[in-house]
């Protein structure tokens, strides 16, 4: 409808390292979401009954800022947003080796500041950039995108005025290195063959995708890095 | 917020026994990877409600129950009734099921049911429709979990499916402006009839209508939710493990295929 | 396999129990009693008197083993401690469990051992009966254990009836055919 392809991905912008008292954040902007993502821990568990013994518990919360759609959301969590929070959850968890740090918290924050459909996938996007900048062991990134249908055709990373008017959402996650779907979701109606189309859609979206990400990584450490080797070489100097 | 969830009660050798036995391609209760526990629906249980049913299935028990009440539309869809669908799961069901307000697992079991229903358009809400923009019936379908043992999701779907076609309602008219009622009743305008089939992933094997022991030791599931014309309009994966795109693909198939064999059964008990 | 009826120690039980946490100075265990029972490092019999550091107790249990032990302090204060000093008790690394209510252990056990006397000998499996409802079988062949396994089911479920015993032993005889074990 914007004049993409079908198989077109929406602008998508990565940056990782943006808030200071987090102890890793990331900020997304695809198409006219943007979604910052942030990460606290390990820390200790408050309270102490909810840590397990082998591992640390992983705890997200998915929410939008009431002035983020298009009618005010209530800043109450909606039902919604609780179901977002456990998908969202179980797609990151898999990618976090939690067995590091047993009884401690990993809390993992996501916040919806303008929503244009997609924006579980592209929270999962930047949640798992701030994971890796808050310097938490990875399996291996994770990246999210959706692909759905409108007008009888199967189409990628569908904006807002286009999933209210099409026929099916597909969000999914996706880790490319290990083959691995770590989120799968789907509502509307598809036929077998055209649910098979728009998983290898969204799969390859997440490939590019994922490609962005570690890019938006090497861009931050390269500039710490050049920062550093600047310090050194005044330090040199003087 | 969403954290990790308890591990579960069962000792590692316990899990392991469960994790050897499904691996090898059987089943802790001898069924085999496509078989689902012994099905059994009944309708009608609650006569005050609209329409209820009550699915046992393996020893998960679910009641279902739809209360059918007049109420305003939302301003986007003036001409639709409105369905809501609210899962319980009682405390009697289960140990460690907790009163207060719904959880998230509760909470993304009635969203996955609901999602099934409205998709697959099962329930005609434009016939619905008292007085475009002022008066519509409000369709809820409530869900009460009576005992766990696995596979929450498609018992209470089919629970919630069987209620909706048990339903009947007073037949109705608009006079003046006002909702007159005859003494004959209708049932629910239905369109679809959705299915959801769930699918859990142990080891590198898959098998559908897991029991609580396996859901214990699984590494993740994924529903699938079809119509009565092979249309799927619903999926939701659950769990911290991951599937292999080829495994979706698998999985949807044959839950199209399982999806339709339990229609089939459903359709026969319901006539 | 749910837990049902919950088990209240008393002095001198054998149980068999998980663990569920490592803490400074030893387990904690599950006993499927209302009571978190310990385990001390001080009670197992690798200590010897040493400083055990909690990666040290790692290494003997882990979180989700699953031991056999000893009740040897409880009173209704302070909750269970266990040892696992003692013929037969320890860790649990193969075998089948069975759990079932801690009130028809007796009748799994029966009169003088009769039973599970029975069992074993049909069976050919070994089995450890703790009082907290939860039983190990352990044979050489997993088809053996299984029947045993079954046969512990069959008697909770109709342990109110007569004639029980020679009924169990009936159908274990029937399935035994069926293994590789064989009459």
């Amino acid at each position: 409808m914007d004049g993409r392809r079908l198989d077109e991905l929406r602008p998508l912008k990565l940056e990782v390292g943006v808030l200071d008292k987090a102890d890793g954040s990331a900020y997304i902007e695809h198409g006219r979401n943007k979604i910052l993502a942030a990460v606290f821990g390990p820390r200790e568990a408050h309270p102490k009954h909810i840590a397990l013994a082998d591992r640390a518990v992983v705890r997200c919360r998915y929410h939008m800022a009431p002035f983020s759609t298009d009618e005010r959301k209530s800043p109450a969590p909606s039902r919604r947003e609780q179901e977002l929070s456990k998908v969202i959850r179980e797609s990151l968890e898999p990618s976090i080796m939690s067995e590091y740090y047993p009884r401690s918290t990993i809390d993992l924050f996501i916040e919806v500041l303008q929503a244009d459909a997609g924006t579980r996938c592209a929270g999962i996007t930047s949640a798992s950039l701030a994971l890796a900048d808050a310097g938490i062991p990875l399996r291996e990134l994770v990246a999210g995108c959706a692909a759905g249908k409108i007008d009888g055709r199967v189409v990628l990373d569908l904006s807002d005025i286009e999933d209210k008017k099409g026929d099916a959402d597909l969000p999914i996650a996706y880790m490319p290195k290990s083959n691995a779907i770590g989120l799968l979701q789907m509502d509307g109606s598809l036929t077998e063959d055209e649910l098979k189309q728009a998983l290898d859609m969204g799969v390859g979206a997440c490939r590019t995708i994922y490609e962005m990400q570690k890019d938006a990584l090497r861009r931050k450490y390269h500039v710490e890095h050049d920062e550093a080797e600047k310090e050194e070489i005044a330090e040199v100097k003087a | 917020m969403s954290a990790t969830h308890q591990p579960s009660p069962l000792a590692k050798l316990e899990q392991k026994t469960i994790y050897e036995i499904i691996v090898k391609g059987k089943r802790i209760d001898d069924r085999g990877p496509s078989d689902y526990r012994q099905l059994t629906l009944t309708l009608g249980t609650v006569e005050k409600a609209n329409g209820s049913a009550q699915v046992y299935l393996g020893k998960t028990k679910v009641l279902a129950g739809v209360k059918v009440q007049t109420g305003t539309p939302f301003p986007d869809t003036p001409n639709e009734g409105i369905l809501t669908v609210n899962a319980e799961f009682v405390p009697l069901a289960y140990p460690t099921f907790e009163t207060g307000p719904p959880d998230e697992n509760s909470i993304e079991l009635a969203r996955v049911v609901d999602r099934g229903i409205r998709e697959s358009k099962a329930i005609d809400l434009q016939k619905l429709c008292i007085d475009p923009g002022k008066k519509v019936f409000v369709v809820f379908v409530d869900v009460y979990i009576l005992d766990h043992d696995g596979n929450l999701i498609d018992a209470a779907g089919m629970a919630a499916l069987g209620a909706l076609v048990n339903a009947k309602m007073q037949e109705w008219e608009l006079k003046g402006g006002e909702v007159r009622y005859k003494d004959s009743k209708i049932p629910l305008p239905m369109l679809n009839y959705p299915v959801p089939i769930t699918t859990v992933k142990v080891g590198n094997s898959l098998i559908v209508d897991p029991c609580l022991e396996e859901e214990q030791v699984m590494s993740c599931r994924l529903t699938v939710t079809t119509g009565k014309d092979d249309d799927v309009c619903a999926m939701q994966k659950g769990g911290l493990g991951t599937f292999t795109p080829e495994e979706i693909k698998q999985i949807v198939s044959s839950s199209i295929q399982k999806s339709r064999d339990l229609r089939t059964k459903i359709g026969s008990k319901v006539n | 396999m749910p837990f049902k009826g919950a088990y209240i120690p008393r002095l001198d039980d054998i149980v068999l129990g998980r663990v569920t946490d490592i803490g400074m100075s030893g387990w904690q265990v599950d006993i499927c009693s209302p009571y978190p029972a310990m385990l001390p490092a001080s009670e197992t019999p690798m200590h010897r008197g040493r400083d055990t550091v909690r990666q040290d107790l790692r290494t003997i249990y882990g979180v989700g083993d699953l031991m056999i032990a000893q009740v040897i302090a409880f009173d209704r204060t302070r909750d269970p401690l266990l040892t696992t000093k003692g013929r037969g008790l320890g860790k649990v690394s193969s075998g089948l469990v069975a759990r079932i209510p801690p009130t028809k252990i007796p009748r799994m056990i029966g009169k003088k051992g009769s039973m599970i006397t029975m069992l074993k000998k049909e069976t050919g499996t070994d089995i450890v009966p703790g009082q907290n409802g939860v039983v190990l079988v352990t044979g050489r062949d997993p088809d053996q254990e299984r029947v045993a396994v079954e046969a512990i089911y069959m008697i909770e479920r109709e342990a109110h009836t007569t004639g029980l015993t020679d009924r169990v032993k009936a159908m274990i005889t029937e399935r035994m055919k069926g293994t590789k074990i064989g009459q």
